[in-house]
């Protein structure tokens, strides 16, 4: 079974969040970038279908020089190669265009992406992957086992879980499920050591139109200061909400 | 104790210096403390254990002789990984960085440097796993800063060395498989000898009662008539020197690692800070809790670009033994202060065990006396410039 990895590079999650060129671009200063947590979910349960099934894994990431350090991760982790498609990666549907010419020219059977990536958080990627390369698809996937060309796969749904049988090509958009945090890998020695010999391939892009482009990022607004009520002053709490916040 | 909520202080963008290489095994490291050390380091510390079962996740970062090159087990790393993997262990425990400092440095090292190819080939790749581990007997109870003044000595036999003496202070002696000894010759010449567990005459008591280092065994070496095979004479370098050798490896690590102890500090201190509310507003916005926050970040970022000018010196093989004392002691003492002041930051939180700086600032009592004390090291540096001995 050839597996492919997709491997978003975003900041980690206690980064200060800013934004440079008026407001329409994330500022990378001091910003330490980490694998997205919903593909390193899956590329643990890549890891597994490599040692118990001989899977062979590899990874891809669309996006420039400075995300090589997040593919390099994953190669210690255990990936055999990666891709580095080079383009920026801002538009939704140009990534899954370069994505699909990907898992087309290297004839994969099972693509894992994450269910959305932390720094935009768009969650189309995957979808769109699975229409362009002719795959089924399954969301939000919290388990998957595969046998020959048959896959069970477990979703989450509102409230439970759903699962159902499927075939290879397939396409799945995980998270947390698949394996749990306790299982998520630290490169060891070995693994970077092994990483260095591992090829990094770079490619150019297909040619793909951008249908989207970011107008104006804003932060939340900041919270407002907390008024206090005591627990037995309940009717100045319901004078405060209909007088002052107005919402009752 | 608290969840491990550290976040590494880099003022300066020092991360700019640093190869992907160096970032991906230093993060390695961090990622590794966080789970695996963290969560239990205190526990071990009250209880005055080692835990031993951070052996495995120690070699699995590379603890253990990260420079000793791939053919020996070791990693083939360059001198600012195995800085880089230092503070970040310490960044944990002091106790657990003396660990693996001495592993690396003060047995690996000279097995390597000094040993022969069978010596290399039977006892590195052992000690790189943590199959076997290791401890290093240079100071006794009567010579501490004056360690060529030693007495433990061995006689030639023919066929072996007779070991007789004592070591005192040896990390890691309760448990080590291996202990590589420093003693004279007849003719008063220091040479070091490896010797194993098991060899008759040679015992390891465990040294009590600690106020620092708890999570790390210190203990006695005492040798009683041990034979010890010929070829266990590590013979390519010999006289005071050859220990030198294996502590400008050794301090050079602890002024990585104590940046880390330090920068353990800070962010807790930080992070306080800005949540314990007294007299209204965070105490973090009291102007003499910030002078000791920007003092200790502006010490840590000094001692940052230090190492790293260090490590690159160390890589082109340019670094002088008095250059590695002047960061181990300008380190060392920099984190002992920052220990102290927040310390002070946490009010009475920072003498529990919920919070790490008071186990730090116990375990830097160590680390400011081992290895060359604070004051050995200023005369090393004042002998430097001068030319004058002041230490006799
Ligand atoms: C927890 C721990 C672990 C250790 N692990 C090891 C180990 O693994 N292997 C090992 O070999 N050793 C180890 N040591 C020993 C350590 O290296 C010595 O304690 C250190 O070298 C100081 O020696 P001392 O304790 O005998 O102090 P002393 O040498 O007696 O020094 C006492 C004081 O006198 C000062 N002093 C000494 N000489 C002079 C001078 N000429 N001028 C001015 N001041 C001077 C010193 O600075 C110090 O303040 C360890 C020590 C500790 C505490």
């Amino acid at each position: 079974m050839k597996i492919l990895v997709c491997i978003s590079h975003v900041p980690d999650t206690t980064s200060k969040i800013n934004f440079t060129e008026g407001d329409t671009k994330f500022d990378t200063n001091g910003v330490q970038f980490v694998i997205n947590p919903n593909d390193e979910f899956g590329l643990t349960r890549a890891m597994w279908f490599k040692e118990k099934q001989s899977a062979s894994v590899d990874v891809v990431n669309v996006g420039g020089a400075e995300t090589e350090p997040t593919l390099r991760k994953a190669l210690a982790i255990g990936a055999d190669k990666a891709i580095r498609v080079n383009a920026e990666a801002t538009d939704g549907f140009f990534v899954a265009k370069q994505l699909a010419a990907v898992v087309k020219d290297g004839g994969y059977d099972l693509v894992i992406a994450g269910r959305e990536s932390i720094d935009y958080n768009g969650g189309m990627v995957p979808g769109m992957v699975a229409e362009l390369t002719g795959a089924n698809f399954v969301n939000t996937c919290i388990g998957l086992e595969v046998d020959g060309t048959s896959a069970t796969a477990v979703r989450e749904i509102d409230g439970g879980k759903e699962t159902s049988n499927t075939s290879l090509p397939l396409v799945i958009a995980g998270q947390k499920g698949l394996v749990e945090e306790s299982d998520l890998r630290i490169p060891n020695m070995r693994g970077i050591m092994m990483a260095r010999k591992k090829p990094l391939t770079v490619i150019d892009a297909v040619d793909a139109a951008k249908e989207t482009t970011a107008v104006k990022f804003e932060k939340p607004a900041p919270k407002g200061a907390v008024k206090l009520v005591d627990a037995d002053n309940i009717d100045e709490l319901i004078n405060l909400l209909h007088n002052e916040a107005k919402v009752i | 104790m608290k969840p491990d909520l550290f976040q590494a202080p880099d003022y300066y963008n020092l991360d700019e210096l640093l190869t992907e290489e160096h970032k991906l095994v230093r993060d390695a490291a961090r990622e590794w403390v966080k789970r695996d050390v963290s969560p239990i380091i205190e526990e071990y510390a009250q209880r005055a254990e080692f835990p031993e079962q951070i052996i495995d996740g120690l070699a699995g970062i590379g603890a253990f002789g990260p420079y000793i090159p791939e053919e020996y087990g070791g990693a083939g790393l360059d001198q600012i990984s195995y800085g880089l993997i230092m503070q970040e262990i310490e960044r944990g425990d002091s106790g657990v960085r003396s660990t693996a400092s001495v592993q690396s440095s003060l047995v690996m090292y000279p097995i390597w440097k000094y040993g022969n190819e069978e010596q290399r080939k039977k006892y590195l790749p052992k000690l790189a796993s943590g199959e076997w581990m290791g401890c290093f007997g240079l100071t006794e109870p009567d010579h501490g800063s004056n360690p060529g003044g030693m007495t433990t000595n061995f006689k030639d036999m023919g066929d072996h060395y007779l070991l007789n003496g004592a070591k005192m202070w040896i990390s890691n002696a309760p448990f080590a498989q291996v202990a590589v000894v420093w003693a004279k010759n007849e003719e008063g010449r220091i040479h070091g000898l490896i010797v194993e567990r098991g060899m008759e005459g040679f015992s390891t008591p465990e040294t009590h009662n600690k106020w620092s280092l708890r999570a790390s065994a210190t203990g006695e070496l005492i040798f009683d008539n041990v034979k010890v095979p010929k070829e266990n004479l590590l013979p390519n370098k010999s006289g005071l020197g050859a220990p030198l050798g294996c502590l400008d490896s050794a301090r050079y690590g602890i002024a990585w690692g104590a940046i880390g102890a330090a920068m353990d500090c800070y962010d807790t201190a930080l992070r306080y800070s800005k949540e314990r509310i007294q007299f209204g507003k965070p105490i973090g916005g009291f102007q003499l809790q910030q002078k000791k926050l920007a003092e200790m970040i502006t010490e840590i970022t000094k001692a940052q670009l230090l190492t790293w000018r260090l490590g690159v010196l160390r890589n082109e093989g340019k670094a002088t033994s008095a250059q590695i004392s002047m960061a181990k002691r300008n380190n060392v003492a920099m984190a002992l202060d920052i220990t102290r002041e927040a310390r002070q930051m946490l009010g009475g939180m920072g003498i529990t065990g919920e919070y790490s700086i008071m186990r730090h600032m116990m375990n830097l009592e160590s680390v400011v006396t081992y290895e060359g004390t604070h004051d050995i090291h200023l005369l090393i540096t004042g002998l430097d410039i001068t030319g004058l001995n002041a230490f006799k």
